[in-house]
């Protein structure tokens, strides 16, 4: 068992001929995921390393090839015309790579999605892995192997660092999530969390957040109120000046609030493991599994 | 993207929001002149991206155009917050009889736009989230529909009794939240928003934050920015596409990605250190990003020693290696450096590195340990 995605998804590619896109794609199929087809405007009928097919559109893909997981690597300016066009056309997953999309986009996208009954996980996220089954997004597969502890992040490269260590340690991980940096996103830490508690194959969860908004103290006291499982926790941003966009659009502590010490104090009023260093992470996780 | 206060004004001014007249002037003599013009008592107002403008002595009230222009002259070139007032906006002063305060934000919580207006303006408006949680309105638009009158009359209805007054303020809100939807805001302000002896409802101070992702698509709006009102080093980043934001401290800190850039500083902090700066070269680096951000942080007088933690997922690291040799070429460090480097194309590069007589680890905290010595060794 996993998380959203597992050896049954069937992936279709939106932007599939673009240069992220097609290296992704490759990336993906080499790991063993199943992509059914791609979608770039224009290109519909051919085929992609002439193996996989080509739609105009997302509704095409799914009503010949029955995709359930969008991937998406398309621009900023059309990503969330692509997130809506593969609610519209009823894929249940939804991964936007994509980095740099409007905040004000989101606020349209959000509600769309959410009413087509579509899950949304980014946009600006490295996507989903379950190691040795299934991979959607930009995470390396060679870093991740299979096992019990769940993984949910907002950054992408941290959470190859904290994926590597838990490998190397020799602790496998059921499946790892990036949710995204961006300030509006389509899948929170408590809705990860929440898959994770439900999930037989997850018996520990590593959590990485960051500073800016207040997700990280909402999912503490889902945890707290919650969960039976240990999550053990790590905030990154400790030594960040307020005021100031760290990179991606949702890091930023504005005024008092967002800071790292507020979401850290929070993760300890919930009982939960808190690492001080990406390091940490393997024996707090070890201790718990 | 912060913009200044009279642009965030000229946007407005075009929705139709009243706004008192004024121009932009960077001499005391234009000062004067502008004041002529305007007649009566004028504002001067320093036009930096930094708040508590007023408390740091940037806005001044002035009876006649000398005075006027005595106190330009002390404004212009004046330090608020480390940044030097390089224009000022002359303004004719309003009588002010009531301040309150409109804004809109995007709230993460909500995923929307969201009105917040409190009759208690011209103050911080997060002290008054603190102290006074019940003066603030809040009201979430829904972005299928925007904001509808007879919303922006509940908050017009919410700072005045007054039905005329009411109405103006919807108005405004109206006009505001155009202006916010139209130039890609993530935050539009008027405080205070005032009413004057005459009954009349005006905006007084304004301010508006573009989301940097929506400049592409605006270029009217990306014209905007006001290169010298940035950190040299900030601005030469953001020129070669790197993410950099200046710190006090002298570990020189290169990093793939923004969560592990972060972690990076956190980790030279736990390490006894300081970190230089947060600078993330992003996923697809090329060789030429890795020499541009090793010269933005050499630059900095105060770093005494150099790190590069790059953990290559679609980065790879053999670009990186290239980059290092490369930039280290062209000119060569004066300060000690550590690389931390594994992932895609580890092998070459760390072939790379040694045939050009760099060490490199693979451990993080090695690597982190040994700057944070390196620098205060290097500080002696």
């Amino acid at each position: 068992m996993s998380i959203y995605i597992d050896k049954t998804s069937r992936v279709v590619i939106q932007g599939i001929t673009g240069r992220d896109g097609s290296f992704h794609a490759r990336q993906m199929r080499e790991y063993g995921t199943n992509v059914v087809s791609g979608v770039t405007p224009g290109k519909g009928g051919q085929k992609f390393d002439g193996e996989v097919p080509i739609f105009d559109t997302v509704a095409d893909a799914v009503a010949q090839t029955k995709a359930n997981v969008s991937v998406i690597y398309v621009p900023p300016p059309f990503a969330a015309d692509a997130m809506m066009e593969a609610a519209a056309a009823g894929i249940a997953l939804i991964v936007c790579i994509t980095e740099g999309v409007p905040v004000l986009d989101m606020t349209r996208v959000y509600p769309y999605v959410k009413d087509h009954g579509a899950r949304l996980i980014g946009p600006n996220c490295p996507g989903l892995i379950t190691p040795g089954e299934c991979k959607v997004g930009i995470i390396p597969g060679r870093i991740c192997t299979p096992g019990s502890v769940g993984v949910v992040s907002r950054s992408g490269t941290l959470t190859y660092e904290v994926v590597d260590q838990l490998t190397r340690a020799g602790i496998g991980q059921s499946t790892c999530v990036g949710i995204g940096g961006d300030p509006i996103n389509g899948t929170s830490f408590i809705d990860v969390l929440e898959a994770f508690e439900a999930d037989p194959k997850t018996k520990a969860i590593a959590m990485m957040g960051e500073i800016g908004g207040t997700d990280e103290q909402e999912a503490a006291l889902f945890i707290h109120d919650k969960m039976k499982k240990p999550v053990v926790g790590f905030i990154a941003g400790q030594t960040a000046p307020p005021g100031r966009r760290m990179g991606h659009a949702g890091a930023i502590i504005s005024g008092s609030a967002g800071t790292a010490a507020e979401k850290i104090e929070a993760f300890e009023r919930a009982g939960m493991g808190v690492a001080r260093r990406p390091k940490d992470f393997v024996e707090l996780l070890r201790a718990r599994l | 993207m912060n913009i200044h206060e009279y642009q965030a004004k000229e946007i407005l001014r075009r929705e139709g929001v009243p706004i008192p007249p004024g121009e932009i002037a960077t001499t005391a003599a234009q000062v004067e002149q502008i004041a002529r013009r305007l007649g009566g008592m004028v504002v001067v107002k320093a036009q930096v991206h930094a708040g508590g403008r007023g408390k740091a002595g940037g806005v001044k009230l002035a009876k006649t155009p000398a005075e006027a222009a005595e106190v330009g002259k002390n404004i212009l070139g004046m330090q608020i917050k480390g940044l030097t007032v390089e224009k000022v906006l002359v303004t004719a002063a309003a009588d002010i009889e009531t301040e309150a305060y409109v804004g809109v934000i995007i709230d993460r919580a909500s995923k929307r736009a969201v009105f917040m207006v409190s009759p208690a303006g011209g103050i911080d408006i997060e002290e008054v989230a603190a102290t006074d949680p019940e003066k603030i309105m809040r009201l979430p638009v829904d972005p299928r529909y925007g904001l509808q009158p007879f919303e922006a009359m509940e908050m017009g209805f919410f700072l005045y009794k007054d039905v005329a007054k009411a109405r103006a303020a919807a108005r405004i809100m109206a006009q505001l939240y155009r202006a916010f939807i139209d130039s890609g805001a993530s935050l539009a302000e008027i405080n205070p928003l005032v009413t004057t002896p005459d009954g009349e409802v005006i905006a007084v101070d304004a301010k508006m934050v573009i989301d940097d992702n929506e400049l592409d698509r605006r270029p009217d709006i990306a014209a905007l920015r006001d290169e010298s009102a940035e950190e040299t080093s900030e601005l030469q980043a953001r020129r070669a596409n790197l993410t950099f934001i200046k710190l006090d401290g002298d570990v020189g800190c290169i990093v793939n990605g923004a969560g592990l850039a972060m972690a990076t500083m956190d980790l030279v902090k736990y390490y006894g250190g300081e970190p230089a700066n947060f600078l993330d070269i992003g996923g697809s680096s090329s060789p030429e990003k890795v020499v541009n951000a090793l010269r933005i942080i050499t630059a900095d007088s105060g770093v005494k020693a150099i790190l590069f933690n790059i953990f290559g997922g679609i980065t790879r690291t053999d670009d990186v290696a290239n980059g290092i040799v490369t930039a280290t070429k062209q000119s060569p460090l004066t300060v000690p450096l550590v690389i931390r480097l594994t992932g895609t194309n580890e092998e070459v590069a760390l072939k790379i590195l040694a045939e050009n007589g760099f060490a490199a680890t693979s451990d993080m905290d090695e690597a982190v340990q040994k700057v944070v010595a390196l620098a205060k060794g290097g500080a002696k």
